[in-house]
């Protein structure tokens, strides 16, 4: 359905049209979205673990996980409140070498990503490994703040940005792919942005 | 002959039945759904604009009209300048135009009679959208819950849904309205002319007859920010905290 009387819009130049998924806008700022306050957690009381069901694999603290081998990964990111913003430049452990450190290969299909308020999103194991995500610890360089997720934030930038866990705590292999909280409250439980699955209705 | 049962597109044509100006840059705009719908205090809807060539806009917007409310889905529309769709809200929308429309949305920032009280909602600018659905719901449907609205806008002129919000608050029945300008002086005896603080935050609370059962905030990211830190700080849990922020 035409809108009558819409035309101007804020068309992408072409040149980076094939890089906005359907339904999103370009954004230069780096809006904040959370459920919730923003917990202010200090780099002291900071762990992370990994998690097989309700059974700990192995536990960092801070200063062991900044140990880990970090990458950079520059990426679009897209939230599903429809803004894209391009080349994030982020640094962090990738997931791949948090499961080296621990010695195990992924134990099941689906995670739980976790996090020190409560949230927690789904994301199948797949989409975790293989240089796709990280737990990332710096943004442009620098320590990632509280609002956007410090100390530290799961990356996963080929799904929409609310799976992308902000102030993670670990990760939580599940036999199942369990819905965490906005998959729970009507959000997709995979999110690709380039299949515009917002909601649950999406396909 | 049968064919394949095709899954129903989410999305549906809702026709303006109604516009109405709030202030100067918040217009209402009434939606009537081709499929009705019954939604939540506290959800939004999706609206999606398409020009002929096929482009699409898409935004979220917080429903204003209370559930139980007849007349169609409200919406309150903030004019940004830099906007590419509430440009067209308020510049070339009309009463009969038909515009695509998805929802009811959210799962979260809602209030339900059920979730009972007191309840404490903190609302800046348009903000305050999401959190007037949750006060005609609790007027129209349970006025034992107590309910105090603290409104942060820059100037009296802005102050959404005025009239209505003051002659809830007169009635006295356990609805208590705070305004604070944080660019002029406050007009009336119970308001603040001060951004939200700490010790407006725990004189709010004070105004229930006991500790909030859930607290809403609703405004920009900034605002929502120094709202949570100030109810934090005066021993409101951050468990019973909501948020929605529009990001910037």
């Amino acid at each position: 359905m035409v809108t009558r009387g819409f035309f101007s819009g804020r068309r992408p130049p072409s040149d980076t049209d094939a890089r906005i998924p359907p339904g999103q806008y370009l954004e230069q700022g780096f809006p904040v979205l959370s459920a919730g306050p923003t917990p202010r957690v200090r780099t002291e009381d900071w762990s992370f673990t990994l998690k097989q069901g309700p059974k700990p694999i192995k536990k960092w603290n801070w200063a062991e996980f900044n140990a880990l081998p970090q990458s950079k990964m520059t990426r679009d990111i897209h939230c599903v409140t429809a803004w894209t913003k391009f080349n994030t430049p982020w640094q962090g452990v990738m997931i791949d070498d948090i499961l080296a450190d621990a010695g195990i290969e992924p134990p099941t299909a689906y995670t739980l990503a976790l996090s020190f308020d409560g949230y927690s999103t789904n994301v199948p194991t797949k989409d975790l490994v293989t240089g796709k995500a990280m737990v990332a610890l710096l943004y442009e360089g620098k320590p990632i703040t509280p609002d956007h997720g410090g100390p530290a934030r799961l990356l996963v930038p080929h799904l929409y940005f609310w799976k992308s866990a902000k102030w993670v705590n670990g990760l939580q292999f599940t036999e199942r792919d369990e819905p965490g909280f906005w998959e729970l409250r009507g959000y997709h439980m995979y999110g690709d942005p380039w299949r515009e699955q917002r909601y649950s209705s999406d396909l | 002959m049968s064919a394949e049962p095709s899954p129903q597109s989410p999305w549906q044509a809702a026709t303006i039945t109604r516009i109405e100006k709030r202030t100067p840059r918040v217009t209402s705009f009434w939606f009537q759904p081709s499929r009705p719908f019954a939604h939540l205090a506290g959800q939004h809807v999706d609206i999606r604009l398409t020009a002929p060539d096929g482009y699409q806009a898409r935004r979220s917007y917080s429903i204003a009209s209370a559930p139980e409310a007849g007349g169609g889905v409200e919406l309150a529309i903030e004019r940004l300048d830099d906007g590419e769709v509430s440009p067209f809200f308020h510049d070339v929308a009309a009463v009969g135009d038909e515009i695509e429309l998805r929802g009811p949305l959210g799962g979260h920032f809602i209030w339900e009679e059920g979730d009972g009280g007191p309840i404490l909602l903190v609302g800046g600018g348009s903000g305050v959208v999401p959190l007037m659905a949750m006060v005609r719901h609790r007027t129209l449907r349970n006025k034992a819950v107590p309910v105090a609205l603290v409104f942060s806008v820059r100037i009296w002129d802005e102050v959404i849904f005025r009239d209505e919000l003051i002659g809830l608050d007169d009635r006295r029945d356990g609805f208590d309205l705070v305004l604070t300008l944080t660019r002029e002086p406050a007009r009336r005896p119970s308001d603040y002319s001060r951004r939200v603080d700490a010790r407006m935050m725990a004189q709010a609370v004070e105004r229930l007859p006991k500790a909030p059962k859930l607290t809403y905030l609703c405004g920009s990211n900034a605002f929502v920010s120094a709202a949570a830190d100030a109810l934090i700080g005066v021993g409101v849990p951050s468990e019973i905290i909501r948020t929605e922020r529009y990001g910037v």
